[in-house]
């Protein structure tokens, strides 16, 4: 006989645990559900836009009645459990009903707070909190006038704005003297107070409710200094807490909410507790986010896998109040110590600040422009030094191009058939469509769904607002800890810390150590542990060629029609004649279709067949090319200008320093592609400074730039330092390239990177710390004592021959 | 249901978690071997563009498609998770650590 499992509760973070059950252990439970509300679950975050009528019940429903009946979930909705009984492990209902359980699942959800003042129990006094609130709120506004709104948080002035759409005379009562005290500071509570004082909505501030009076109904508030104003309708949104009554009976350990471990058990073994009446690590939490996260790992515990902890979530918040884009995250009242950075102009409507301690962020508060939300969060979040762009920071990430920006006005006034993802083609209404059909609340699922944003990656801030603002505005991107993937609970650092650590030498150990739960990896894992190792063990570690994509594998790109690319190495982009004869000669012999100069000024060659790569191969390294590696997470090129050879204006030998940049670090395995160039002079036609690495070569020795890209974001490099010598050029390229290759998340670009570790750090051990720079180039030159090894000419000769030989049967 | 047998090649010819492609006139097949040594096979064609599996990273009984990331079931042809699409599979058996493949049952049509 299958287990039962009961869930008291049917809201979201309930009947998300359930989804995520369904995916792991779908037979596993026969499933009973009790829910107060006689629907199915809905998205309890629009409940603002239903009582504005920009929804209709339909279009907020996550999961109807059918859902339950396909899934074999029996649905008692409209029921109240009122008791536990866990010594006969069943539950029983206000109508009477009992079920049993093998296992009991708690999610109850929050109640709202009602003021303990006389009148409270009047008609016409409701709370803001589920579909019949609504329902309470749009008869008053049909057949009375005044309504008085206590609290002036978030879910109040959504009333209260919901309630003035609808013709009625709101004022909102607040108890202290700033509106969102909790979301927001002094500032820009003022400017959000007389936004909506313009709008025509009432404020009585630091006004205490002492009564409420009427007879048949209610007739008006009245507070602690006698005045009274006249009211038809009362909505308390004062604040929510943890329903907790139901569990407390039963004798379930509680606090401020049901107190849980970090695998969502309480107290009981058998009772599993999720969403807003829970209380872990001493947090409640009422966001969608963190509540998804804990689903998550309920439901893995529920289905016996047992290999996922909920470690708590730092939050942060990003809403729409009638209008207005708030963002809020951390401390964002400063403290003693504290130093705070503001940016505010009135005539746009705008406020921005920062609340900073030893240069790292503690907090913000943004109002109007939110656009940057994310990035402070993740500063904060990664305890970034900000040092090196203090004077900026307020100005935004200015290597966002404008495809990046998350304007969530404009993306809603967006018409349906306009491209957001230009990599995918997917339009606006597709992404819309696919968040409100399959009930998507994170960015991977919309990722997955439609495929939006998971290319290049450029569109992901519209397609996050869209995603904001079709879910609703409690929507918060805040990820804990991100996973490298989906078979581990690891970060990319905790892999490269535990292969340092603990000494780890193969993929199986690794996996094993770090409990991985697929037992060969997947696609996105397998080749960043392999790189992973393979830097920590150069020489030693041996290069798994099924854990390469397919373009390292087979050392050639592929193409679209599943032809390959040929790019012969050509150091410092010089060239000779004979050179240019041998290319020529390939491309005849093996009827090459195409040939192109390249950005990076090679010579790449277009249609190859896979099985006709090796003899390609032979013939070039025939005449001395080497692979180019334009196919590679690797060291790509090293692009030059004429320099003082020829140039009027050359400072330098830009080119003779392009070639010996290019010999010492060609073959070198990367993080991400990597780019070099040198420029002979300030003018800088080789564009140096969008290079991962680039020199600028001056009169006075070589000035060294890092961290650019020229691709999706163009970001303008660092610079590092400048330098006297040819020599120190390459010591110092060289150690950056290790400390790169050795601490950079796998798939993370330089530009990224420099930005998330901070210039200062990498200054600190590349420029002023004189032997790590030299330990750190006597590691990269020892790696590349490995990675010299030319793929093309081994292959040539044999190696790895059954990857280009197809097979061929009879019949 | 009939099956012709064709010797394709020794078990050890096809790298585990890896692949080999077979050219026959009407299109190429993809033979996947995985980590504890079950064969399978299928038309080396992603139902998404057409993408060459056989050239795609295999992990437990699925191989990522490299065009676009598409994961495949190595025993169905179906696509995993969200995406929709089928690729013909093929019968594959090993005796004496040779492998045989039968192209005349189609186990599912795309």
């Amino acid at each position: 006989m299958k287990q039962r499992l009961v869930m008291v509760g049917n809201g979201m973070a309930g009947v998300r645990t359930l989804e995520e059950l369904l995916k792991l252990a779908p037979e596993m439970y026969d499933v009973t559900v009790f829910g107060s509300e006689p629907y199915g679950n809905y998205n309890r975050i629009m409940l603002s836009p239903l009582l504005a009528k920009e929804k209709v019940l339909s279009e907020i429903m996550l999961n109807d009645l059918d859902w339950y009946q396909d899934n074999n979930i029996r649905l008692y909705a409209g029921r109240q459990v009122t008791q536990i009984d866990r010594v006969h492990k069943r539950v029983i209902a206000d109508d009477g009903t009992e079920v049993e359980y093998d296992r009991l699942l708690i999610a109850s959800g929050s109640d709202p707070f009602l003021i303990p003042v006389p009148g409270v129990d009047l008609p016409g006094v409701i709370t803001f909190r589920d579909i019949a609130d609504v329902n309470t709120m749009l008869d008053a506004a049909r057949d009375y006038k005044h309504a008085v709104v206590i609290g002036g948080g978030l879910l109040g002035l959504e009333a209260a704005n919901g309630l003035m759409k609808h013709g009625m005379k709101v004022t909102v009562v607040h108890l202290l003297d700033s509106l969102m005290e909790r979301q927001l500071d002094k500032p820009a509570s003022t400017l959000l107070k007389s936004h909506l004082e313009q709008s025509g909505m009432q404020f009585a501030m630091e006004a205490q409710t002492t009564a409420i009076l009427g007879d048949e109904r209610v007739q008006a508030v009245k507070f602690a200094d006698g005045n009274e104003i006249p009211a038809d309708l009362v909505v308390m949104a004062v604040g929510i807490r943890p329903s907790i009554a139901l569990a407390q009976q039963a004798g379930i350990y509680c606090e401020r909410g049901i107190v849980v471990n970090d695998t969502m058990q309480t107290f009981d073994p058998v009772v599993y507790a999720i969403g807003e009446c829970v209380q872990h690590r001493s947090n409640c939490y009422g966001l969608v986010a963190p509540l998804f996260e804990q689903a998550k790992v309920c439901a893995n515990h529920l289905a016996n896998i047992g290999t996922s902890r909920y470690e708590g979530s730092i939050t942060s918040t990003k809403l729409k109040v009638t209008g207005i884009d708030l963002f809020s995250a951390g401390d964002y009242n400063e403290g003693e110590g504290d130093e705070a950075m503001v940016l505010q102009d009135p005539a746009s409507g705008t406020y921005k600040k920062i609340v900073i301690r030893d240069n790292k962020i503690k907090g913000t508060v943004l109002y109007g422009d939110t656009m940057d939300g994310s990035w402070y969060f993740s500063l904060m979040r990664e305890g970034t030094s900000i040092a090196d762009f203090r004077k900026t920071i307020l100005f935004g990430q200015h290597d966002v191009g404008d495809a990046g920006h998350g304007d969530v006005a404009r993306v809603m006034s967006l018409p349906d058939s306009v491209e957001i993802c230009g990599c995918n083609g997917v339009c606006k209404g597709d992404i819309v469509a696919a968040i409100s059909k399959q009930g998507l609340f994170t960015l991977e699922d919309v990722r997955a769904h439609t495929k939006a944003s998971s290319s290049c990656g450029s569109c992901t801030g519209l397609v996050e607002s869209i995603l904001a603002s079709t879910v609703g505005e409690g929507y918060s991107a805040a990820p804990s800890k991100q996973a490298m993937c989906a078979c581990t609970e690891h970060s990319h650092d905790d892999v490269i810390h535990a292969i340092k650590e603990h000494q780890l030498k193969t993929m199986p150990d690794v996996r094993q150590f770090l409990e991985w739960k697929t037992p060969d990896g997947c696609a996105s894992c397998r080749p960043a542990l392999n790189y992973y190792l393979l830097t920590k063990w150069p020489g030693e570690y041996a290069d798994d060629s099924q854990s390469r994509f397919i373009n390292e594998r087979a050392h050639g790109n592929i193409q679209k029609d599943g032809t390959y690319s040929v790019v012969p190495r050509m150091f410092g982009g010089l060239c000779t004649p004979s050179d240019l004869r041998a290319i020529a000669d390939v491309c005849d012999k093996f009827e090459v279709p195409e040939m192109k100069v390249t950005g990076g000024q090679r010579i790449d060659l277009f249609g190859i067949k896979k099985e006709d790569l090796p003899a390609v191969w032979k013939d070039l390294s025939g005449a001395g090319f080497v692979s180019g590696h334009a196919y590679g997470k690797a060291m790509r090129t090293v692009k030059t200008c004429a320099g003082k050879n020829w140039c009027r204006f050359g400072t330098q030998d830009s080119t003779g320093l392009g070639v010996q940049l290019e010999e010492l670090t060609w073959g070198s395995w990367m993080p991400h592609k990597f780019k070099l160039a040198v420029s002979g002079c300030p003018r800088n036609c080789a564009e140096a400074t969008i290079k991962d690495f680039g020199v600028v070569c001056v009169d006075s020795g070589y000035e060294l730039h890092v961290g650019g890209n020229g691709g999706i974001k163009v970001r303008v490099t660092d610079l590092l330092c400048k330098v006297a010598t040819e020599a120190e050029v390459l010591e110092y390229s060289g150690a950056f390239i290790q400390k790169y290759r050795e601490e950079a998340h796998y798939l993370e670009r330089t530009a990224p990177w420099v930005e998330r570790v901070g210039l200062s750090s990498i200054k600190a051990a590349v420029v002023d710390d004189v032997e790590q720079r030299k330990a750190l180039y006597e590691r990269f030159k020892y790696s590349q004592k490995f990675a010299q090894i030319d793929p093309w000419k081994a292959r040539a000769e044999g190696e790895a021959a059954h990857e280009f030989m197809p097979l061929r049967i009879a019949g | 249901m009939k099956s012709n047998w064709i010797e394709v090649i020794a078990l050890e010819a096809i790298p585990q978690l890896g692949s080999r492609v077979i050219k026959t006139e009407a299109s190429n097949i993809a033979i996947f071997r995985t980590a504890d040594d079950r064969v399978f096979a299928m038309k080396d064609a992603c139902p998404h563009k057409q993408g060459p599996l056989s050239q795609g990273i295999v992990h437990g009984t699925t191989v990522t498609c490299p065009l676009h990331n598409w994961k495949i079931d190595l025993a169905s042809g179906e696509a995993q998770g969200p995406d929709e699409g089928c690729t013909n599979v093929y019968p594959v058996k090993i005796e004496d650590g040779v492998v045989y493949i039968s192209l005349s049952a189609v186990v599912a049509a795309a």
